[in-house]
């Protein structure tokens, strides 16, 4: 393997462009003033610009979202005019009661596991950056890592909703609307990927440059 | 730590350089053999890869799974068969129906993660890779390449298909549920959009665009 460089791009005063890679390095500018990829055209920043604030305004409306989308029902199934609300984890449950583990298990970590500790780890990491923590940075980019990834898994529900409610439609035998437990949850999923996308996990490695530890 | 010769890195030197997109942590590049990677030693990121005739094998990719996600939306995904009543379902009639009851941010998540990012991206592929294969440039490339990343984590065919199978697997105890042409098209797609990433090797598409600097 190639060993580094001692040192960061950030303290050679070069910025790395988020979309195509390329190093430049970063004169002063006027203030108002952005400097841009001269390959690509893309914004240059030595950091994702207002990383912490936006990760955390972000994680907070998830967390209050959180709230509506396990309580309120996701769909309802009206059946002979009687309406059956299903929430996340009845549904979960239904699935269990079916005899149908795999399924419920699988449905149960989408929905249920992910999100929270999605939500949880996000927490930990702005808490840990915010300290200036210098505890296992790696094993820290390798969790934010995996939140960035797992995310997009929880929208399971959301998907077999949309199937649902077009394939049930027997008028009064029975039919499936969706809630507005699913909307809340599509939001907690869609607002925790912003979250994770505004994190830079460069701000882990950052506690460690302190140079008067050195 | 040894105090490192700035003034070594001029403006030039910086084009051998990587930096670590996770740590920041400043590498001079090498040349890999075919197939190989190169690891961030800090923090096990993914520096830089080379892989063989990306351009090639990647467009040959995009074209089949365009031809793929054109099936999977033109046919009915499942069909549902209820005391000798009969309904079919494709992608676009489920963003329709959240619509129709009134859910339309939900069907425009829907709409967005199912249809519409994975299709700007497959064209956006080959906006960008089928001139470069006969040697021209796009007009607006790093603008359009740029968006490849961008839509990617919002392209969910494969948390869709999931979704589907539960919806699947939930109906067939109670009704009869046929797979429609539209399911197996989608199995299909899922593996060769991941086989157009893998093969992509995004360096190479922004080394093209040196030469107009």
């Amino acid at each position: 393997m190639n060993p580094g460089l001692p040192i960061t791009a950030a303290r050679a005063a070069l910025a790395r462009c988020h979309a195509c890679h390329l190093l430049s390095r970063m004169k002063p500018l006027p203030p108002g003033n952005h400097a841009h990829c001269p390959r690509c055209g893309a914004a240059l920043h030595l950091r994702k610009p207002d990383s912490l604030a936006r990760a955390w305004a972000l994680t907070l409306a998830a967390y209050i979202l959180y709230i509506p989308a396990n309580t309120l029902p996701i769909m309802t199934v009206v059946s002979m005019g009687h309406g059956e609300p299903d929430t996340i984890l009845s549904g979960v449950r239904a699935l269990i009661a079916g005899g149908l583990w795999p399924l419920a298990l699988l449905v149960f970590f989408a929905s249920v596991v992910v999100p929270v500790l999605k939500l949880f780890a996000l927490t930990y990491l702005l808490i840990s950056v915010w300290r200036k923590s210098r505890w296992r940075p790696r094993d820290r980019t390798v969790l934010y890592r995996v939140t960035e990834a797992v995310g997009r898994w929880s929208m399971i529900d959301v998907f077999m909703i949309s199937i649902l409610v077009a394939l049930v439609k027997l008028g009064a035998i029975a039919t499936i609307e969706p809630g507005a437990g699913a909307m809340a949850f599509a939001a907690v999923v869609v607002i925790t990927m912003f979250a994770a996308m505004s994190f830079d996990p460069r701000l882990i490695w950052d506690a460690l440059e302190n140079p008067d530890e050195r | 730590m040894n105090d490192p010769n700035l003034a070594t890195l001029s403006a030039s030197a910086a084009d051998a350089l990587v930096a670590c997109h996770d740590c920041d942590l400043l590498y001079r590049k090498r040349p890999l053999r075919e197939g190989e990677k190169a690891r961030c030693a800090r923090c096990g990121a993914l520096l830089y890869t080379r892989k063989p005739n990306s351009i090639e094998r990647t467009l040959t990719l995009a074209l089949a799974a365009l031809i793929l996600f054109a099936l999977a939306n033109i046919y009915p995904l499942l069909d549902f068969q209820f005391q000798g009543r009969a309904q079919q379902s494709s992608v676009l009639s489920g963003v329709r129906e959240l619509y129709a009851q009134g859910m339309w941010t939900l069907a425009m998540v829907v709409f967005v993660a199912s249809i519409l990012a994975p299709l700007l991206k497959l064209l956006a592929l080959l906006y960008v890779l089928l001139p470069l294969h006969f040697g021209r440039r796009p007009w607006r490339m790093a603008q359009v390449f740029r968006w490849i990343e961008t839509l990617h984590p919002w392209a969910m065919t494969e948390v869709y298909l999931l979704g589907v199978l539960v919806a699947f697997v939930k109906l067939s105890d109670i009704a009869t549920i046929v797979p429609g042409v539209a399911l197996y098209s989608f199995a299909a797609l899922i593996v060769v959009m991941a086989a157009t990433d893998a093969a992509l090797e995004p360096e190479a598409i922004w080394e093209r665009l040196e030469p107009c600097r």
